[in-house]
């Protein structure tokens, strides 16, 4: 009974952190059609910037949020100047979307390698939410918990943003037609840098949130960009919903499959996004066919 | 730190290559005062450069102490990045051997890289002081130009199990290890003599290599004893973090195998690793001459604790020094080269004493250390040694060999 | 004669005595690895180039042929059914392969091949029984055809050679074949071609499978190389890396993917001696090939020339009209 208690909730708060690293991925890939394949390492990146932040950087030692909020902001700007420097060029040209994507991701891992070298590190916990939540027989660790809530609090600010705000009505237009979207004078342009340095953002901060459970190691990107791709087919392109609800449901597929399918291990994610891109291409609450 | 000394020109390099493929030079008489090529085949990108930077460190460290001469031979070193994939590891043994012209391999660090290189390693007869486990090669398909001074796969998890048994007095345990080959050999070798000590294994779970979340088999680990780990890499970090955070630690006693605990991962581990005892070949406090020596250089030059990977390359160094002491730094026949590699035994040493089976794996030394904290910060200390603990443990070598090779499922659970 | 036969000539030459002036037997490897992996990328080429689709699971067919050579070899058969049974074996999959992902096009056509991919590499690992998991199968020796064993360097590099020379007329007829002009028709105005009465579906999976034949024999030739076969090669790592030498050399040309090959290869066996980020070297000439040549090095590179070529010839007009 425990067991099954335990891989429920923590169904739900790997589902948390799958929100916060695939929202990035969702955003970019719904508004720019952009397969932002840099994604993992931009998350890499954020976790590496951010430990070396709760770490202390000359001597300051920031506290774990502020950590975070800067290393996604240092992230958000260098999202901006990729986007502006060579996605610009390149709109509806997938092929070289992919060639500046995945050199550019080539580039960011062997600078992090450079920088930070080989030996994982691991980011402490933050002081406060370092303890245990006791339900019932079940002892949960705080900080897992607070992840859901920080999803929670994440999704809702994308969905003030993009349902409350006059630049979310830009972003909804720009998903549903961007053509129509430039007749009428939305600057298209300066959107799409906006939305990128925005899901690089998002990517960056997922890392560091996510560090004290994964921790920051060198192959972290390539670890943690299947899993994205899974949580936008599987929710559905360019639908916030379809990320929060993909996010959860690879939550449970995962733990569960893993748990009492231990010889599908390999294949419990891939089989389903497989099964998902065949029948129902656009996803589960899509917006488009990718 | 580059280690690469002054190559030759190209030129240069393309006139010998053209005429080597063109000719056969006899053996000249100065050849022993030409340098003796050390090539070190290792990983400096990917996500397996962790273990590749510690094992050049480890050689580097080696041939700065000895300034690059050893039995009076002058050395040049030339390290090679296999990118940790077989193929790769191929194309830069062939670099190495048909370019460079080395005297002698140091290396790899994977056991499939060593799988893909060991025929072709044969064929040039070249001598090959292996990090990696892939246990075959010193067991049912031995490699007569390999010798292995580190150790196999459950060299050091055979006198775990022992340990588990009769000094813990556990009887139950369950086994946690990356579904690939060097989980399954590590495990195989505890479950074995832990079993024959009269313990029983209940269960033996496999996470794949990659794995974001370890909660999922955490949660299955109840009901034992113990819970025995091997995970290597990076990996050992995200396991200890969540077995700890899930609450196991102060409940369920952890046991790991030498990469889980390995002493230049502890300045990324925490309070996680405080109380896990680990079997390891190599351990950074182990009191003697040449070890106190090897930690205070790795320390010196790099600022961090040196742990089996940098040891490893270092013992490998110490080999490779021995046979040229042995002939007065002649080294031209590579055949006796090897042969003699297999001879060497030497008293003083990181891991202390070892010497090599007929069958080219070392024998020696295995510790038990606990992990403490000693002025805020981790330690192995080393609470038992197993002296010459070989391969094959105390079975006998033919019998061991008839038996199935380790897999995931070899040795079977007890019923 | 016109400038394309000599320096087709001139390629002839410089690669027929090869192994009589490049310095070293080494260096002679590496050329024999840039042949088979420019089949590969040529392979891929006739989908991701002429047809539109980039698949990021090439890998994994890739794999199968490599994998069904050693699992014969291992059981005990010879060559010549070994590597029948991985062409087989290699062009079943690529049917699978086929039917599976052309449910899509585009970007879902990605994604549809990246899981396939990642679905074998899974296999790979713990199919044990057939693969042997991480342990890889070692191949232990290499064919001999009419007598000459092919463990000697020069023989290996001349029969990838003839192979390759093979394989780049096939592409060459094929891209001026109805077919091949039916297939970049689909990848260029697909809605178009169906309403002509084209069967895109068909046109689409029959080029699968001709660039499913050229990867498998590239497989073969890979696992004939190294004599080693384990996952590392169908991972997703192994099917970007492909993909990205047929776009940095230019997708859709004959000779684009055979740069991309040798880029990368060079930069990977070559350049890594001598440069420890190679890794970031790599990165950025891609980076750069975007900037300065996004439609590839190739296509890139002819154009630069006749732009050079064009600068000179007015300016020499401009020169004449003032006298």
């Amino acid at each position: 009974m425990t067991f099954y208690l335990v891989l429920t909730v923590n169904s739900i708060t790997f589902g948390g952190l799958l929100f916060l690293l695939s929202s990035g991925f969702s955003l970019i890939f719904g508004l720019m059609r952009i397969p932002n394949l840099t994604h993992g390492s931009l998350f890499m990146l954020g976790a590496y910037f951010g430990a070396t932040f709760v770490g202390g950087l000359l001597g300051l030692v920031f506290n774990f949020w502020v950590a975070a909020l800067l290393a996604a902001i240092a992230v958000a700007v260098f999202g901006a100047i990729l986007e502006r420097l060579l996605l610009r060029q390149l709109p509806g040209q997938p092929s070289a979307q992919v060639l500046v994507t995945l050199g550019v991701s080539f580039m960011v891992a062997d600078f992090c390698l450079m920088v930070w070298g080989g030996d994982p590190i691991s980011v402490a916990t933050p002081a406060s939410l370092a303890g245990f939540v006791r339900i019932g027989p079940l002892a949960f660790p705080l900080y897992r918990l607070a992840i859901i809530v920080i999803a929670i609090v994440v999704a809702l600010g994308l969905w003030l943003l993009l349902d409350r705000t006059r630049i979310g009505a830009m972003i909804r237009a720009g998903v549903d037609d961007p053509d129509m979207a430039r007749v009428i004078g939305i600057r298209v342009s300066q959107l799409f840098t906006t939305v990128f340095a925005l899901g690089a953002g998002l990517a960056a901060f997922a890392g560091i949130i996510g560090g004290p459970i994964l921790s920051v190691y060198p192959g972290l990107d390539q670890d943690m960009l299947p899993l994205a791709l899974v949580v936008v087919i599987l929710g559905g392109t360019g639908s916030l919903l379809g990320s929060f609800v993909g996010s959860i449901l690879i939550g449970f597929i995962y733990n569960f499959g893993q748990a009492l399918l231990p010889e599908l291990a390999y294949f419990v994610l891939f089989l389903p996004m497989l099964l998902v891109l065949l029948l129902k291409p656009q996803g589960l609450f899509g917006k488009f066919v990718p | 730190m580059s280690l690469k000394l002054s190559r030759r020109t190209f030129m240069a390099a393309t006139a010998a290559g053209a005429a080597a493929a063109t000719f056969k030079f006899p053996t000249p008489a100065i050849a022993q005062n030409a340098p003796f090529k050390i090539g070190l085949l290792t990983v400096k990108t990917g996500p397996l450069a962790q273990g590749g930077i510690q094992m050049e460190q480890g050689i580097a460290t080696f041939l700065k102490e000895k300034n690059n001469t050893l039995g009076g031979r002058k050395i040049e070193f030339v390290s090679a990045d296999t990118g940790g994939n077989p193929a790769g590891a191929k194309t830069k043994a062939q670099e190495l051997i048909e370019r460079d012209k080395v005297n002698v391999i140091l290396g790899p660090l994977a056991a499939f890289e060593l799988l893909a290189i060991t025929d072709y390693v044969r064929q040039h007869q070249t001598p090959l002081l292996s990090l990696a486990a892939a246990e075959d090669v010193t067991q049912r398909h031995v490699n007569p130009f390999i010798v292995r001074p580190s150790a196999t796969s459950a060299q050091c998890m055979h006198p775990l199990g022992d340990y588990a048994a009769k000094e813990l007095k556990y009887k139950t345990a369950i086994t946690i290890s990356e579904d690939f080959a060097f989980g399954y050999e590590q495990m195989a070798g505890f479950q074995r003599v832990f079993q024959d000590d009269g313990g029983k294994v209940l269960k033996k779970l496999w996470p794949p290599l990659v794995t974001p979340d370890y909660t999922p088999y955490i949660a299955q680990i109840n009901d034992v004893d113990c819970c025995v780990n091997g995970f290597a890499g990076s990996n050992p970090v995200k396991f200890m973090r969540a077995y700890q955070a899930m609450g196991m630690k102060s409940k369920l006693p952890l046991l790991a195998g030498w990469t889980a605990m390995d002493d230049a991962l502890l300045h990324s581990l925490g309070d996680e690793a405080v109380g896990v005892k680990s079997a390891h070949w190599y351990s950074a406090d182990f009191d003697s001459e040449s070890n106190k020596r090897f930690v205070a250089d790795m320390q010196k030059n790099y600022k961090v604790l040196p742990g089996g990977y940098s040891a490893g390359m270092y013992i490998a160094g110490m080999c490779v020094e021995a046979v040229l002491q042995k002939n007065g730094g002649k080294a031209d026949d590579k055949k006796a080269f090897a042969e003699d590699l297999h001879k060497v035994s030497l008293k003083d040493s990181p891991r202390g004493p070892f010497h090599f089976d007929q069958f080219g794996n070392v024998v020696g030394t295995v510790f038990i250390r606990n992990c403490e904290r000693k002025n805020g910060k981790l330690v192995n200390t080393v609470i038992k040694t197993y002296p010459n603990v070989s391969q094959f443990w105390t079975y006998d070598p033919k019998k061991f060999l008839s038996q199935p090779v380790y897999s995931r499922d070899y040795p079977p659970l007890k019923r | 004669m016109s400038a394309r036969t000599i320096a087709l000539a001139a390629a002839a030459v410089v690669l027929l005595t090869l192994p009589y002036w490049i310095p070293g037997v080494y260096y002679l490897n590496v050329a024999s690895q840039i042949l088979f992996y420019a089949i590969f990328a040529i392979g891929l080429n006739i989908l991701a180039g002429y047809g539109g689709l980039v698949s990021l699971g090439h890998a994994a067919l890739f794999g199968v042929a490599a994998y069904g050579t050693g699992y014969m070899l291992q059981a005990g058969f010879g060559h010549p059914v070994a590597i029948l049974f991985a062409l087989v074996a290699a062009l079943a999959a690529t049917a699978l392969y086929a039917v599976l992902s052309l449910r899509a096009s585009g970007i879902g056509y990605i994604m549809i091949t990246l899981a396939l991919g990642e679905i074998v590499w899974g296999l790979a690992y713990r199919w044990i029984s057939v693969t042997n998991g991480d342990n890889g199968i070692s191949v232990h020796s290499r064919p001999e055809p009419f007598g000459i064993s092919l463990a000697s360097p020069s023989a290996f590099y001349y029969t990838t050679l003839i192979v390759f020379a093979l394989s780049m007329v096939a592409v060459a007829i094929f891209a001026r074949s109805p077919l091949g002009a039916a297939l970049m028709g689909t990848r260029d105005q697909p809605r178009r071609m169906n309403a002509l009465g084209y069967h895109v579906w068909a046109i689409r999976f029959w080029a699968s499978m001709l660039s499913g034949l050229l990867t498998a024999i590239a497989g073969i030739l890979f696992v004939y190389y190294n004599q080693f076969i384990s996952p590392q090669t169908v991972a997703l790592t192994a099917s970007a890396e492909v993909v990205l030498m047929v776009i940095a050399g230019g997708a859709g040309t004959l000779l684009g993917p055979i740069v991309g090959a040798a880029l990368v290869v060079i930069v990977k066996s070559v350049v890594s001696a001598y440069l420890t980020r190679w890794n970031l070297l790599l990165g950025a000439i891609f980076v750069a090939i975007v900037i300065l040549m996004p439609e590839g090095l190739v296509p890139g590179c002819a154009r630069l020339w006749r732009l050079l070529k064009g600068r000179s010839r007015t300016e020499r007009k401009g020169v004449e009209v003032e006298r």
